[in-house]
């Protein structure tokens, strides 16, 4: 019998990819609001992973032609121990026709299609339709950084950039086309050589065999390599975007700021952080807190540290710009920046920081996010920059968030890709 | 018997311990048993891979469908939570008999998925009187190899979402793609790839002869024209494929695909208990085969009977854990009793099934395995023994009544009634509603009329029926009724024309009203 065993298990376990994209495709809706829901639910530390999603199963249902309940319906069912012929029964409640046989046993209700979410889909789906203004088309006009890339073959070149196989290949090709007429003539005597192997005439058969050096002489005068067959690997410049991006987290821990304020502050820097780590290969996060002063920290601190005393936003807004002048050039850096604050600040200073960041700041970035988070009204800060939006409509935009479940849209709604 | 060494020890298994049981076994099923198979493919894979098999439900390669994609999320899902175990072992009916077996599966577990798959099922698929008869196990994996290309190909000309919501469509209407009563010509991918251009233009041709509009000559146009088809057709796919008036020839194509595939699972949906029975049933006597001749260990052996039990473990019809009738069970237990009553028969098996009791085990089970189905085997086979072991009983759900009604139990009088419910509950035709395709009008507004005759006042599904009418509606592209009738009565009439569905009631529900 012949037969045949095969291991498969090296071989590509993603067969069904294809069909699994097809399938969250087809029900991006559905999956849009349910991973819209879990970003509110979920706490800050673990935005990064997978989420169960649940569909209602009559909404992914194939259809065909079936039977309903009604009508006379006979069924077997394995192990009886108690009926007699003519015994009879009452329906079980909700069941009206098709009696047992199709309750679940999976512990979750037949109405929902539930499966599993990975972390990249879901990531995918948190962040569709989502683009950083501006991204675009800062890549493409401020790049001036270049990569080199292949670009097929010279015949002059670098010793460096030798590139053997293409070289050693034309080289054949040209043994091969150059040697073909010597060696269809070795053939020939070759033959007439072994046509004459009985006789002895020994005159003929000298001269054969001098055609044939000769011959073979000439095909091994053929040379292995030739200046003619180098080859050199092209390397042409490319323009590459500008791939790095920093994002400053300015975020005011003044009295006012309570705890709660915070975490509200710190679930909206994480999803901007996120965010910009798919878009770039490299992101710095740049921490600013400020009180009436303030000064550059670490992200523990940034979070949890307490401090109390008036505030100056100012401030901050003045250390960002210095620490952009010192460390992150515009020509290779792509600036982002949210600002978190309860709104409150010091009266006399809210002009100000308004000049700074019409003048100094937003000619510099390719964004600036202010979120306030206030329950009340709107505050000092909120006035003073409400004018800004119509100077730069495409750096800046603010909002207010009230609770947890605001942070989430308001992300989307900031970054929300325009059409244009 | 001479004792010989074991091939494997312990619970890891090698490729040369594969190598070893697969040769043991095919030597003792050919020789002692005369099972005849396809040569065997077998293809080691991981639990990931299985599930993908799993959801391109049997075929080795698939087309692509969010579909298939749907399956596979809720198998991984559901494997996940720890609800379902995979299988051990997935077999597809080709030639050669390509059985998937799973990396996890310890040494026996491999050996007793060989005599299930490689030889249990696969003589199944090749000696099956209705898998020769409708499936062509050598051309299957070209045709859906070539299936795929045309649909990739499709996919890129026409788009994805036109390809899709065809194959939606057509895969709504997929069980009534296969003549029941005609035997369908083998498929080959070859000849299909072939001849799809010619037909391509000659189906259009003739959908255009059918469909045009300009007059004859000479033609009487009081006339009355042929009904048409002249004959109800059951075969809804090919009478669309055939037959539908805007279908673009890729389309068509497709629609035959899908019901090429519907035609080669035809088998497999009449011959499950028979199928997993026959598989069962063998390796239950090949793996004692092996350890009688001391090629497997005892330890072994307990593994195996453990293994084997789980299987055909059959939950009680009111435990949590009953999901319909186990066809392992039944078909194992079946199996096993035809060759209790050849070789020890008693009073009782004399009396009832005179054919073979006494007689030649072997001889009955192969005949057995080859010309029956699942509906005519339980029919033929079920022995009142099976019935009592199984205790099963027999229940009638009307609803004019206000209870059900025990009908039948494991006693004397009582079998030869569960027998027949018991196969009816497996005979295809009667657990699918019965619709053909009724009328077209060829002159008139080109609606299609299709019947649905209900069979003991049971209806269809409503909600499902409304949908699957609208798919109808995708690929006939004119208004789509269907009316369904009770006792020859309509009782029902669905609608569907370019924006709704709807429900008229019929006659006989109307005067019901009344009355």
């Amino acid at each position: 019998m012949a037969f045949l065993i095969i291991d498969r298990r090296q071989q590509g376990k993603q067969k069904s990819a294809v069909n699994r994209q097809r399938f969250l495709k087809r029900f991006r809706k559905h999956i849009k609001d349910a991973v819209t829901d879990a970003v509110n639910k979920r706490s800050i530390t673990d935005m990064e992973r997978g989420e169960e999603i649940s569909i209602p199963r009559k909404d992914i249902s194939e259809p065909i032609f079936r039977q309903g309940k009604g009508g006379k319906q006979r069924r077997v069912l394995p192990g009886n121990r108690e009926f007699v012929r003519g015994d009879r029964i009452d329906r079980p409640r909700g069941g009206g026709g098709s009696g047992g046989g199709n309750a679940s046993n999976q512990g979750e209700g037949m109405d929902e299609f539930v499966f599993e979410l990975n972390q990249q889909e879901f990531l995918d789906f948190m962040f569709e339709d989502l683009e950083l203004p501006n991204l675009v088309r800062k890549q493409l006009k401020d790049s001036d950084s270049y990569k080199l890339v292949k670009g097929g073959y010279l015949r002059e070149g670098i010793p460096a950039r030798l590139n053997v196989v293409q070289s050693l290949r034309g080289a054949k090709a040209r043994r091969i086309a150059l040697g073909g007429a010597i060696r269809r003539e070795i053939k020939a005597l070759e033959e007439a050589l072994e046509a004459l192997e009985d006789d002895e005439d020994s005159v003929e058969r000298g001269e054969i065999t001098g055609k044939l050096d000769r011959a073979r002489r000439r095909l091994n005068q053929i040379p292995f390599l030739d200046d003619f067959d180098l080859r050199y690997n092209n390397m042409i410049q490319q323009p590459t975007p500008t791939t790095s991006a920093v994002m400053f987290c300015l975020m005011d821990v003044s009295g006012s700021m309570t705890q709660d304020i915070k975490d509200l502050a710190k679930r909206f820097f994480v999803l901007l952080h996120m965010f910009l780590k798919r878009h770039y290969e490299k992101t710095e996060v740049v921490f600013i807190r400020h009180h009436t002063k303030a000064n550059e920290v670490d992200e523990e601190e940034f979070f949890y540290s307490r401090e109390t005393g008036g505030t100056v936003v100012s401030s901050a807004l003045e250390l960002m710009k210095s620490i952009v002048a010192e460390r992150y050039p515009t020509d290779s850096w792509n600036i982002y920046a949210a600002q978190a604050s309860d709104g409150e600040n010091w009266q006399d200073d809210s002009p100000k920081c308004r000049d700074l960041l019409v003048k100094g700041l937003l000619p510099l970035v390719q964004y600036f996010a202010y979120v306030e988070i206030s329950s009340g009204r709107e505050q000092e800060l909120w006035q003073t920059y409400s004018e800004i939006p119509e100077l730069f409509p495409d750096r800046f935009a603010m909002r207010n968030v009230k609770e947890p479940a605001d942070i989430f849209p308001v992300f989307r709604d900031l970054f929300e890709r325009k059409s244009t | 018997m001479s004792k010989r060494e074991p091939i494997a020890e312990g619970s890891e298994w090698t490729f040369e311990a594969l190598d070893a049981f697969e040769a043991e076994i095919g030597r003792i099923a050919a020789d002692k048993y005369r099972l005849d198979t396809y040569p065997n493919q077998i293809e080691i894979i991981s639990a990931n891979q299985m599930m993908d098999a799993y959801s391109s439900v049997g075929m080795p390669v698939g087309y692509h469908h969010w579909s298939f994609g749907k399956q596979f999320l809720s198998t991984e899902q559901r494997y996940r939570k720890g609800h379902i175990g995979l299988a051990y072992e997935l077999v597809i009916n080709s030639n050669p008999c390509i059985a998937y077996l799973m990396e996890e599966n310890s040494s026996t577990l491999q050996a007793l998925v060989i005599a299930h798959a490689c030889f249990g099922h696969n003589s199944f698929f090749k000696s099956n009187y209705l898998f020769r008869e409708w499936t062509d196990a050598s051309a299957i994996v070209n045709y859906v190899l070539f299936a795929r290309n045309y649909i990739s190909e499709c996919e890129e000309r026409h788009g994805m979402e036109a390809v899709e919501s065809l194959l939606d469509s057509c895969h709504a209407l997929m069980n009534l793609g296969v003549d029941r009563f005609r035997r369908p010509r083998p498929i080959s991918a070859d000849q299909e790839k072939q001849r799809q251009k010619e037909r391509e233009d000659y189906l259009q041709k003739q959908v255009n002869d059918l469909w045009r509009t300009i007059p004859k000559k000479k033609q009487k146009t009081e006339e009355k024209w042929p009904r048409f088809p002249a004959e109800p057709q059951e075969n809804l796919l090919y009478f669309i494929e055939k037959n539908a008036p805007l279908l673009e020839p890729w389309e068509r194509e497709i629609v035959r695909i899908v019901r090429k595939i519907a035609v080669y699972y035809y088998p497999q949906r009449q011959t499950k208990i028979m199928n997993e029975g026959w598989a069962t049933f063998w390796h239950y006597n090949l793996m004692n085969d092996l350890y009688d001749e001391g090629l497997i260990t005892e330890g072994n052996i307990f593994e195996f009977l453990q293994s084997h039990t789980n299987v055909i473990y059959q939950p009680e019809y009111d435990s949590p854990y009953y999901s319909g009738i186990n066809p392992y069970t039944l078909g194992f237990a079946m199996f096993s009793d035809i060759r209790r009553v050849c070789e020890n028969p008693t009073d009782e098996d004399r009396r009832l099934c005179p054919e073979y009791a006494g007689g030649d085990w072997l001889e009955t089970v192969h005949h057995a395995m080859t010309n029956y189905k699942d509906e005519s085997f339980i029919l033929q086979y079920l022995t009142p023994k099976v019935i009592r072991d199984l205790k099963l009983f027999s229940i009638l759900d009307d609803d004019a009544d206000r209870a059900i009604q025990v009908t039948a139990i494991h006693d004397d009088d009582g079998y030869r009634q569960v027998r027949e419910d018991l196969a009816e509950q497996y005979n295809l035709s009667k657990q699918e509603p019965d619709i053909q395709v009724w009328e077209v009008s060829l002159r008139g507004d080109r609606s299609i009329t299709l019947k649905h005759a209900q069979r003991d006042r049971i209806p269809l599904d409503e909600d499902d029926a409304k949908e699957v009418l609208k798919h109808m509606h995708r690929l006939w592209r004119f208004d789509v009724h269907l009316e369904s009738l009770r006792n020859d009565e309509v009782h029902r009439v669905y609608h569907c024309n370019d924006d709704k569905v709807w429900i008229d009631s019929g006659a006989s529900d109307k005067s019901a009203a009344t009355s």
